[in-house]
């Protein structure tokens, strides 16, 4: 409203030196504030909306009954608890490991930690596919290291250890970068108080330090989680996807579409989605409620 | 013991920060650096020129640029409509909007995968809307590029909303007001004054969708197939050199992609300082 009687006024005093030329363009204020969400609301609604509900809509095409039995084939049922046993150890890893090196990053400085910070987000932006091929080169049949892991006989390559390793590379930064910021901002100040009165460095660490970083902690771990429960390009590299051995839940979906089985592929789809989908808006949603 | 670390407690700290350290390093090294150069090692065997020689034939060099074109599209479309949304969100009030917000990040959960999945049923060439757009409009979305511009689209939308929304929620508005008040239209404001602010989290969250959308595969496998000279991306060619156990191409091409999300993130980086500094 204000600006309909401003440009009437500019328009009635051509002189003004400084009165920029109103755009031809120029809507009313409120009609272009519904056109813009109106723009938003159909770039989304096209986008993600209609997706998610074909996908809803396609796995329930032969009615409930067809998912549950899809689902509880037991290839499928070995699937999925592959996949969840993959996550878990990647979580439990990434717990540990992540933090310390959020925390080494933040606390401590050393030669090389300025590419080191830089060389965190490269999992992000390195094809998954090529992180795959990465574990080939080293622990393929051929692979520079399979000598070693054959002699200590521990198949990496097409089983279980190499799926992990692939995982842990592809979401190794949520949990340093979630936790890199808070420990930025927490500072030393507790840390070296609670040293001053003569706690040790792991005590600091569980009583001081770490309660701060307990919502970063959890929301990281569930992205991680969620990550991984999805994963697909690094895994099916390195894993060969040998039906019943070394399948996760995101190569049955793939398979299961190669083999027209649209029921179990959409079903499983739809059901690994909505796992990561409550997972990651219900720690965001807790998260928020406590802060 | 204990008022030995009393007296120094800096001396007591010194262990588990060092051990510590060597665990982070250890970790760093055995996830991230050595497989990195395995594979600059394997893919430079035959020097920088059998490195070029695999690249440009023909179908790496089809597949190379079609991730290149779609993901600039893609980076293009997010661009102009992330800040649309990252606006819409931050300025205006409307019923939904909770729920828009919550769909930003819907992206960022749902396994790309899946994305790839969702996309086939909607637009797949047995499906109602696929076949009709096909037959009325000879658009063709599945198994070409439409198809992997949506997937891209798709699973980068939060990358600018989410970049620009909190520069946005910062800015103060007394500039606006003051360019409103001498008579600039929306668009002036938002071209003169809106987004030079917004400039910099626009390009950085363009750059890393760009970066995230070359080496996509999960999403591009299923809606494009996998049709050398085609619909065949850099990431898809990499995955087929690899079946067929040519190692000396999946080589090539993984380095050509890893120095361009090397080069995309350092200039990010790069950004972000200089903003920094300056």
């Amino acid at each position: 409203m204000k600006d309909e009687v401003i440009k009437s006024e500019g328009t009635g005093s051509p002189g003004s030196a400084f009165s920029l030329q109103p755009s031809a363009l120029s809507l009313h204020p409120s009609l272009l504030k519904w056109l813009l969400i109106g723009a938003v609301a159909l770039y989304v609604g096209v986008l993600i909306l209609a997706p998610l509900g074909a996908l809803v809509a396609g796995a329930f095409a032969d009615g409930p009954g067809a998912i549950v039995r899809a689902l509880a084939e037991p290839d499928v049922l070995s699937a999925f608890w592959r996949t969840l046993l993959i996550s878990v150890v990647v979580v439990v890893v990434h717990a540990v490991c992540g933090t310390a090196v959020a925390w080494v990053l933040v606390r401590q400085n050393f030669h090389g930690r300025r590419l080191l910070n830089g060389l965190i987000d490269l999992p992000f932006a390195v094809s998954p596919v090529v992180a795959g091929y990465m574990l080939i080169l080293l622990f393929g049949r051929r692979g520079l290291l399979a000598p070693l892991t054959d002699a200590i006989g521990v198949k990496v390559a097409f089983a279980l250890p190499g799926m992990i390793l692939a995982t842990l590379f592809v979401t190794m930064p949520f949990i340093v970068r979630e936790l890199m910021p808070i420990l930025h901002a927490f500072g030393v100040e507790q840390e070296q108080a609670a040293a001053t009165i003569g706690a040790s460095g792991w005590q600091t660490f569980w009583l001081v330090t770490f309660p701060a970083l307990r919502w970063g902690f959890i929301y990281g771990l569930t992205l991680t989680f969620a990550r991984a429960l999805g994963e697909f390009g690094a895994v099916i590299v390195i894993s060969g996807g040998i039906q019943g051995r070394t399948e996760t839940a995101t190569l049955y979906i793939f398979r299961a579409l190669d083999d027209r089985q649209y029921v179990g592929s959409y079903s499983a789809a739809l059901v690994l989605g909505l796992i990561s989908l409550l997972l990651v808006l219900g720690t965001d949603l807790l998260r928020r409620k406590d802060q | 013991m204990k008022s030995d670390a009393t007296l120094h407690p800096s001396s007591f700290r010194l262990h588990p920060a060092v051990s510590v350290r060597a665990l982070a390093l250890t970790y760093l090294a055995v996830l991230l650096i050595i497989p990195l150069s395995v594979i600059f090692v394997d893919g430079l065997r035959g020097g920088l020129g059998g490195l070029v020689r695999a690249v440009t034939q023909p179908v790496a060099m089809h597949a190379l640029w079609l991730s290149l074109w779609t993901a600039a599209v893609m980076a293009a479309i997010n661009a102009v409509m992330g800040t649309l949304t990252a606006y819409v969100l931050v300025r205006y009030e409307f019923p939904g909007k909770p729920l828009l917000n919550a769909l930003v990040d819907l992206p960022f959960a749902i396994p790309t995968l899946v994305t790839g999945v969702m996309l086939v049923v909607l637009y797949g060439p047995q499906r109602a809307l696929g076949a009709w757009l096909d037959q009325t409009l000879g658009l063709k979305i599945i198994f070409a590029p439409p198809g992997i511009i949506l997937a891209l689209l798709f699973i980068t939308f939060p990358f600018v909303t989410r970049a620009v929304q909190p520069v946005l929620q910062d800015l103060d508005r007394e500039q606006e007001e003051a360019a409103a008040t001498i008579g600039a239209g929306s668009w002036t404001i938002f071209r003169r004054v809106v987004l030079p602010a917004i400039a910099l989290p626009l390009t950085t969250g363009a750059l890393l969708s760009f970066a995230r959308a070359i080496g996509e595969f999960g999403a591009i496998v299923v809606v494009a197939g996998n049709i050398p000279l085609r619909s065949q991306t850099a990431a898809v060619y990499v995955f087929g050199e690899i079946e067929s156990e040519n190692q000396r191409a999946a080589s090539a091409m993984s380095i050509v992609m890893l120095a361009i999300a090397f080069a995309l993130v350092v200039l990010v980086d790069y950004l972000q300082r200089k903003k920094d500094e300056g």
